[in-house]
């Protein structure tokens, strides 16, 4: 009784009953790809589970000169403090791992059609933000590792014709990585980034609410009689969960049994370590550099030009790919696309194995 | 007009049926029981590891105080005894006491004044005898708590009483 009045209370007043109706009439496609529908969902939860341990971390993480040492008193002193520590820097490689398979599933099955542009161009902007979070993040121990990641990193905005030294040195807080780097990555991770990221997460999640799952090519051939869905609530949902459980248990498992290390606290007069490379998501990237670097005629300041040319380009088009394929019908641009992401994958894959490969 | 009817068919849930949904009701709940505890615990004791740090400080029973026996007349010393302040006050008659130096009304620290020869706590007023420690006047309930003075060539020991 009492809890119908309340219900009854608040329903008058945020319209509870209208959400409800929309929820038990949200169906959710069943088809032979529809595991991969599940992928926002994980990248959602590694988001949600990013924020519950970095506000533990910053419990105690002090930016700036006592950055070494806070985080090796977070490792070291502080009961789990390891291991909230693992879990954030293992739930950061899964998010952005997630995002990329929820990205290459949403380009393959062609979600991004009309009337969803705006879904695929509000996730590559999340994808974007997720890398910057992954790169700020990077610096913050300031162990040598992130130190020298760091310092390469911040070469690639620096190789910018004409204005990129200024972006570099604004970045890093004057010519080279130090205290006010991390400082000022600080302010970006645990400020600027989230609030850039949750007002977009929020567009993304409400256009998904507003256009449904998209259902690949071969689906949509099918006469709409012949198709089949599932209730979201509870089955889709249920299913939903059962996926963040197992989520969390790959994560407390990696967490845990591979506890991320803590180098030795960075040293500019200490030599790079031997077999240094980047976080897997920006190998590829690096080896591609790499390898433009070798090309006769491309060495040194004018092949990172063409190198980042080429980035910016091939980004750019990924990004406006919905503008290109936007017909429904699988004509030649549909094939095209599908190609330009199959070679996406490939130099993707290809370039990462190769950065791995030649670790010295 | 069409209209539509809900039709629900009345399910006869058989015994056996009941039980297994119990059961199975009562294994997630547990399931879901042992995942709260085990998230929570490691969260709890990562949160309580300052705490904890300073128990083991309150463990401490004397803390020596090097070069102390220079203090001068009139005039106080504060330091830590564990993770609480306190002070060393060397009276004009030669004497030594040491204190908590935290107000028992509500925690400021308090301040030795030695032209009034009193302990006095700028939060609320109180005020304490600087040579017993006593509350005089003012809010605070209870004396400060005293600790025990050992003067020597090097230095002074205060320790618990």
């Amino acid at each position: 009784m009492t809890a119908k009045t309340i219900y009854d209370w608040t329903d008058e007043r945020l319209g509870l009953s209208e959400i409800a109706a929309f929820a038990r009439h949200k169906t959710v496609p069943v088809h032979s790809q529809t595991f991969w529908y599940y992928w926002g969902g994980i990248s959602l939860f590694l988001f949600l589970v990013q924020c519950f341990t970095g506000v533990l971390l910053l419990v105690y993480y002090r930016p700036g000169a006592e950055a070494y040492e806070s985080v090796r008193q977070i490792t070291f002193v502080m009961h789990f403090g390891w291991l909230i520590r693992s879990a954030h820097a293992w739930s950061a490689n899964l998010m952005i791992f997630s995002i990329m398979v929820h990205m290459f599933s949403v380009f393959f099955m062609k979600a991004y059609r009309k009337p969803r542009e705006l879904g695929w161009l509000s996730g590559m902007a999340l994808l974007g933000i997720a890398s910057v979070f992954g790169f700020s993040g990077y610096l913050l121990p300031m162990d040598e590792l992130s130190y020298f990641a760091t310092k390469v990193g911040l070469e690639i905005p620096a190789a910018i014709p004409f204005i990129g030294a200024a972006i570099a040195n604004m970045l890093r807080g004057g010519p080279e990585v130090g205290e006010f780097t991390v400082q000022r990555f600080f302010a970006l991770h645990v400020v600027v980034l989230p609030a850039l990221f949750l007002p977009l997460l929020g567009f993304h999640l409400w256009l998904v609410q507003k256009h449904g799952n998209a259902v690949p090519p071969s689906e949509e051939a099918k006469p709409v009689a012949q198709r089949k869905s599932m209730p979201f609530m509870p089955n889709f949902l249920r299913k939903d969960l059962a996926m963040w459980l197992i989520s969390l248990n790959i994560l407390a498992l990696m967490a845990s049994v591979f506890p991320w290390a803590l180098g030795k606290p960075a040293d500019a007069l200490v030599p790079a370590p031997a077999g240094i490379h980047p976080e897997w998501y920006f190998m590829s990237p690096f080896e591609m550099l790499k390898l433009l670097g070798t090309v006769k005629f491309l060495q040194g300041e004018v092949g990172e030009i063409v190198g980042i040319l080429l980035f910016t380009v091939g980004i750019a088009l990924w990004v406006l790919i919905p503008f290109y394929d936007s017909s429904s019908e699988s004509g030649k641009r549909g094939r095209i696309a599908h190609y330009f992401g199959l070679v996406a994958v490939i130099l993707l894959l290809a370039t990462t194995a190769i950065g791995y490969w030649t670790i010295r | 007009m069409t209209v539509t009817v809900e039709t629900k068919l009345a399910k006869v849930e058989q015994p056996g049926e009941v039980a297994t949904r119990r059961a199975f009701l009562a294994a997630a709940g547990a399931a879901g029981l042992c995942y709260t505890a085990a998230l929570a615990y490691p969260i709890y004791r990562y949160l309580a590891s300052p705490q904890e740090m300073a128990l083991s400080a309150t463990a401490v029973t004397e803390v020596t105080l090097k070069d102390a026996q220079k203090l001068p007349v009139a005039s106080v010393l504060m330091f830590k005894f564990g993770p609480s302040p306190a002070m060393l006050i060397h009276h004009e008659d030669g004497s030594w006491v040491a204190f908590s130096a935290v107000c028992t009304h509500l925690g400021c620290t308090v301040q030795y004044e030695p032209q009034a020869n009193r302990i006095h706590c700028a939060c609320h007023g109180g005020v304490y005898s600087a040579a017993t420690g006593g509350n005089v006047s003012g809010p605070p309930p209870k004396p400060l708590t005293r600790f025990k003075v050992a003067v020597n060539e090097t230095g002074v020991e205060v320790s618990r009483a």
